[in-house]
């Protein structure tokens, strides 16, 4: 580990210049960099079970050092690549369904409500 | 299904001076790779129709007109609902790319420290002067919101900014660049080679080189020649130097020096100029500066090409140019807008290269597609990152023309 240098902390220092403000509430700004950073953690988690499970099935026995150095080959990699692809869509429902809203315009469903129930 | 996937992070050339990734490391730039393909992709479409479907019919009944310039577009996008979202997601990707570079950098500095140290006190790759001052348009804000840009670091002589550069430009450009992160300088050089193919430059100089991904491949592509990359970055330098070492690379001097001031070198000097995605870093005062300088120690006859990302242009949609211009307003690109707003070749025209020399081509990088697929274009395409550009260029014209 490098000496002399508070290395976590200074790894998340911020860039000089300005930051624009997406939101008109900065908290909603610290929570989107929240929701972001604990979407990844996640999928480098299951990423990280993924190479378990491969050296696992392959070996019977694992350890920690063979965890960090593995490197998928092209099945493999493709097959992860697959399901971090599936797993972002899943955390991103949200934004491809109010695309879709875009693309595809709805009226409000109240409207159907009041024109069924009307005699 | 499978064919356009991003290719996993391990899929880099693990080069000597590339910093080790942890597992975990690694998986957080995949996760971003994809991140900024499904921004770009999924989603990116979604600010097409916001602004069709509701920013410019707003912007209509309010001025009574169309949009008549990208910035009257951005102002209008920057209310917009949906593309507020998407800049927040889009900029988080940016800084968690810069964190976890950080960290997987800054936890080995002392590694990477020393072995740069190594290889540069034995390869005499690298000519540091110390008398170069750091440009405004390099200090004023962090490129790329890279903390400390290209020239700062974390302590006196470090490698931080060059490894950072290099250890997380997969994730921002999602692998297009290839094994080594230099599909930009080998799409030149192949380009060169096909159009230019009894060209034997013998000196080459590569201006805004940071850590020689593009000059890099020059070299290789053309081992008779000596390849002059300068930078006035000495932190990009030390790194750029130490990876070229690692990797075998003899021909290629890593001097620092800046392109506005190039009185190192005589008129007429070299046989290729070379910048690759170098312009845009600049600024309006000190870019007619480079491409005069650049004009000078060019021989007759010599090469000069400047690769960047498309020019707008009156024939591109305002609403492209504006999403084209998000990096200069979202990433710290500050010249960025201005510099693609410009008729080039009239910039060109006046460092002294007539039109009729000049020439645009578009290139594409080039990388082992079988594992690093090309980046996506058309409505996937990830305006301002995808490895696809454009090349301006123009051979200098000899003597007696000039006089002519």
């Amino acid at each position: 580990m490098t000496e002399g240098i508070d290395w976590v902390t200074r790894s998340g220092a911020r860039a000089k210049g300005g930051r624009p403000l997406f939101f008109e509430d900065p908290a909603v700004d610290r929570l989107t960099s929240l929701a972001m950073a604990l979407a990844a953690e996640l999928s480098a988690t299951r990423e990280r079970l993924d190479t378990v499970e491969r050296l696992l099935e392959a070996g019977g026995t694992l350890s920690r050092e063979a965890i960090e150095v593995y490197a998928p080959d092209r099945q493999a990699g493709e097959e992860r690549g697959l399901s971090t692809r599936a797993y972002i869509s899943r955390v991103m429902r949200g934004f491809q369904q109010e695309v879709e809203a875009m693309e595809y315009p709805d009226p409000p469903v109240t409207d159907w409500v009041d024109r069924l129930s009307r005699r | 299904m499978s064919s356009d996937l991003p290719p996993p992070y391990t899929a880099l050339e693990r080069h000597p001076m590339m910093p080790v990734t942890s597992h975990d490391e690694a998986a957080r730039f995949n996760f971003l790779t994809h991140m900024n393909r499904y921004i770009s992709g999924t989603l990116g479409k979604g600010n097409k129709l916001a602004y069709e479907g509701r920013v410019l019919p707003a912007f209509k009944a309010v001025h009574g007109r169309d949009p008549e310039h990208r910035e009257e577009v951005r102002v209008a996008m920057n209310e917009d609902p949906f593309h507020r979202m998407w800049s927040a997601l889009k900029r988080n990707t940016m800084e968690m790319r810069q964190q976890n570079g950080r960290q997987c950098v800054l936890r080995q500095l002392d590694e990477l420290d020393a072995m740069a140290r190594q290889f540069n006190e034995h390869s005499g790759l690298l000519q540091l002067d110390a008398s170069v001052e750091q440009p405004i348009y390099n200090t004023c804000v962090d490129i790329h919101c890279q903390p400390g840009g290209y020239h700062g670091g974390e302590r006196e002589g470090d490698v931080t900014v060059g490894a950072n550069y290099d250890v997380g430009l997969f994730a921002t450009t999602g692998g297009a660049l290839g094994r080594l992160n230099d599909g930009g300088g080998q799409a030149v050089v192949a380009h060169i080679k096909q159009v230019m193919p009894d060209f034997a430059p013998k000196r080459i100089l590569d201006i805004g080189s940071t850590v020689g991904h593009n000059a890099v491949p020059i070299a290789q592509g053309f081992p008779e020649a000596e390849v002059t990359a300068i930078d006035t970055a000495a932190a990009s330098l030390r790194y750029g130097a130490a990876r070229a070492a690692g990797l075998g690379v003899k021909n290629i001097r890593f001097v620092q020096c800046s392109g506005e001031d190039l009185s190192r070198y005589p008129d007429n000097h070299f046989d290729w100029v070379q910048t690759t995605m170098f312009l845009h870093e600049l600024s309006s005062d000190s870019m007619p500066r480079i491409l005069a300088e650049a004009h000078r120690v060019l021989r007759p006859g010599g090469l000069i090409l400047h690769v960047e990302q498309p020019q707008y242009g009156p024939d591109m949609p305002l609403l492209e140019q504006m999403l084209r211009d998000w990096d200069a307003y979202n990433n710290n690109e500050p010249f960025w807008s201005a510099m693609h707003g410009l008729d080039l070749k009239g910039e060109m025209e006046a460092a002294g290269f007539a039109r009729k020399d000049q020439f645009v081509v578009g290139v594409r990088a080039v990388a082992d597609p079988e594992i690093f697929p090309p980046s996506p274009d058309g409505g996937q395409e990830d305006y301002g990152r995808a490895a696809i550009w454009n090349a301006y260029g123009a051979i200098k014209a000899p003597v007696e023309e000039t006089v002519a």
